[in-house]
């Protein structure tokens, strides 16, 4: 049952209680997730998170333990792949080495039986700007090359789904930010449904109408990527997706809008909806844009809390932005970014400082006390990683 | 300063040279091999191929010459034997590679998982060359033979007539052809097979191309580097082979090969420039079958 016509518009995809085990672990537990029709959705998440094991259920290469797989509201859980409505853009390209680009581009709608297919994959090479290319072979073209041949390759059939595996892992960074435009340019214009697996928050945060992010099997948190940002709802979102100054404490006082939070002797306000505890230990957090540095003590104010004094430990400048770590007794070290406003950095290492930022932009976590890390001052999925390992490696000397 | 210059350019120069010194020596063994027990013989061959009888010599006695007429008398008396070579050659290089090929593809794809299980099948196709294959030619003749469980088997049914045989018919030739080279298929097709990205074969399910058409545009076509070697080591050597189809194994006078007249002529009828000559005739035709095989196959951008 070829499907013999192209989607009129990109189909909706609907997962429900996909559960996917592999001999020895879980990939995938209970994951509920629902793609609008037209969005542009990215799975987002450490490697071995299960986000492109998701993705390879919903292309049809692997099949769900358990749970749904609906495409338009067609049950397509027990389909082979061939007969999904669904085109894939794989992390390796896949691009058949054997064939020219040409051919390559045209081979899905040649087995659809589709009219013109030739002269309709010049169309999808034009619109990656690759036509002049048409006759070679895929070894000849720069990886690059290769990955939009890909994309010209699924995207030509107009499939009502697109997934996207992480392609463009292999591109350097001005490459990638030139093929992100181009990708959200193409979902705009095509109208398609997109399902982005990326472990690059950045790329995520930039293309993406939706974000969900995804550990251990998981989904910790799903929503648009400012939501995401500006209220991650457990420690490991607040980590992944951008940095963020992470401080535990006993909540004292609940107002009808605030909570204060005493965080080693000092009370941390913040407001009650974004907070998701209001009693008994609770994790509580600050983007490091958010907060100023001062070099006096600021004068007792509402609406902004006040950490100091600490010392500079490191200041490391990155053109636009200055990050600065700051170490404040009791409470650890604390991240914050700082415009340059000024020719370089404000004030150096050893300086003493305070920081202060508003009240609304604190926000409370989702976590059970105590599984919190204290601070995580880096997001990328090595340093993740690394600090995993570190975690265990101490575990293990104390073993 | 510029004399000295000038004087460290041969210095410079020298390293190659002394590599490729040392690319010769370590050349040198194959080279002289080469020489001496294949060109040496090769040339002796074509020789021999252009002598003329002795006049009232003996059997067998020939002198040096330019008789290119032995090639005319020896094509013209064998060519149906020509034929039947490759013939045989052809059908038995087939069959060999429809049987070799879900063998290499089970034991190079289905079993990556399970390395033990792959090197154990492995080691079974392999296994045959661990007794002579004249001797597994010799035991299918016992099997094949009247007297056996399958001529009679086959009897009992009415497959066979009951005056019919196995051995001696052209099945038999081609079942043995077939049997002896299926290793010499199977092997490369397994290492091509083995190395086969399993990716491209879901990258073509999920361009909607059933499992059918992914093996006929996809695994086909990047197993040909495999298919191309298989059917060169198996095509060439069975062409030429004289063993499967002589009287004493497999066949009869009515299945020889042009293989069991160059044996005869040479060994038998001591006509040594028919069988030179035919044998010229053999490697001639099978480089013209070879050379236009292999570039219409194209291969050259997989291997």
């Amino acid at each position: 049952m070829a499907i013999a016509s192209f989607a009129e518009s990109g189909a909706d995809l609907q997962l429900s209680g996909i559960t996917k085990r592999f001999p020895g672990f879980t990939a995938i537990e209970d994951l509920d997730l629902s793609i609008p029709a037209g969005s542009f959705f990215a799975l987002l998440g450490p490697s071995g998170c299960g986000k492109t094991t998701t993705l390879r259920l919903v292309a049809g290469l692997e099949e769900p333990t358990e749970g749904s797989i609906l495409i338009g509201g067609k049950d397509v859980t027990a389909t082979k792949p061939y007969q999904r409505p669904v085109n894939t853009v794989f992390q390796s390209y896949a691009l058949f080495p054997h064939m020219s680009i040409l051919e390559n581009v045209a081979f899905g709608l040649k087995r659809r039986k589709i009219g013109d297919a030739v002269a309709k994959a010049h169309e999808a090479l034009k619109l990656v700007e690759l036509d002049h290319l048409a006759t070679r072979r895929p070894a000849q073209l720069s990886g690059g090359q290769q990955q939009r041949v890909a994309l010209a390759r699924a995207i030509v059939n107009r499939p009502a789904l697109l997934l996207l595996d992480e392609p463009l892992g292999a591109l350097d960074l001005k490459l990638r930010r030139q093929m992100q435009l181009e990708l959200k340019t193409i979902q705009t214009e095509v109208g398609l449904t997109f399902l982005h697996v990326t472990h690059d928050q950045e790329e995520a945060m930039t293309m993406a109408d939706t974000v969900a992010v995804m550990n251990k099997g998981r989904i910790e948190q799903l929503g648009a990527p400012e939501e995401l940002y500006e209220l991650p709802r457990t420690a490991f979102v607040a980590n992944f997706l951008g940095q963020s100054n992470l401080f535990t404490g006993d909540v004292v006082a609940s107002g009808p809008d605030h909570i204060t939070v005493d965080v080693a002797g000092v009370p941390i306000v913040v407001p009650r909806i974004r907070s998701r505890r209001h009693a008994g230990e609770v994790a509580i957090g600050v983007r490091p844009e958010k907060v100023s540095l001062l070099t006096s003590a600021p004068a007792a104010e509402t609406g902004r809390n006040v950490l100091g004094p600490g010392r500079v430990t490191d200041v490391s400048f990155s053109g636009v932005s200055t990050q600065y770590l700051v170490e404040i007794p009791h409470v650890g070290e604390l991240v914050v970014f700082a415009q340059n406003m000024v020719f370089g950095p404000v004030v150096n290492v050893g300086a003493e400082v305070w920081l202060s930022w508003n009240v609304e932009h604190g926000f409370g976590l989702d976590d059970e006390p105590g599984s919190v890390p204290r601070f995580v001052a880096d997001d990328s999925t090595e340093s993740i990683a690394i600090q995993r390992r570190i975690a265990l490696e101490e575990e293990l000397e104390q073993a | 300063m510029a004399f000295t210059a000038f004087a460290s350019t041969p210095a410079v120069e020298q390293a190659p040279k002394k590599r490729s010194f040392i690319a010769l020596v370590l050349l040198l063994p194959g080279i002289l091999y080469l020489v001496l027990f294949f060109l040496t013989p090769l040339i002796s061959l074509v020789i021999t191929s252009f002598q003329q009888p002795v006049l009232d010599g003996d059997i067998g006695e020939y002198q040096a010459g330019f008789n290119w007429q032995n090639y005319v008398d020896s094509v013209g008396e064998y060519w149906p034997l020509i034929l039947r070579a490759f013939g045989f050659a052809l059908v038995a290089t087939v069959l060999a590679l429809v049987i070799s090929y879900p063998i290499a593809y089970v034991i190079g794809v289905k079993a990556r998982r399970w390395p033990l299980l792959q090197s154990l099948l492995l080691t079974l196709v392999i296994a045959p060359f661990f007794i002579s294959f004249l001797l597994r030619t010799l035991a299918w003749k016992q099997i094949m033979s009247d007297e056996g469980p399958i001529v009679q088997a086959l009897k009992a049914v009415a497959i066979l007539p009951s005056d019919g045989h196995l051995t001696g018919t052209t099945f038999s030739v081609i079942f043995g052809l077939t049997y002896n080279f299926i290793p010499f298929m199977t092997l490369p097709l397994y290492a091509t097979l083995e190395r086969l990205d399993l990716r491209y074969i879901e990258a073509g399910a999920d361009l909607y191309a059933s499992p059918f058409t992914v093996f006929r545009k996809v695994t086909i076509p990047l197993s040909m580097p495999g298919i191309v070697s298989g059917t060169l080591l198996t095509f060439i050597p069975a062409a030429g082979d004289y063993i499967n189809a002589s009287r004493d194994f497999l066949g009869s006078s009515s299945t020889a090969m042009v293989g069991n007249a160059i044996e005869a002529n040479f060994l038998v009828l001591q006509n040594y420039p028919a069988a030179a000559s035919l044998s010229i005739v053999l490697m001639a035709v099978i480089l013209v079958i070879v050379g236009v095989y292999v570039r219409r196959s194209g291969t050259e951008d997989l291997v």
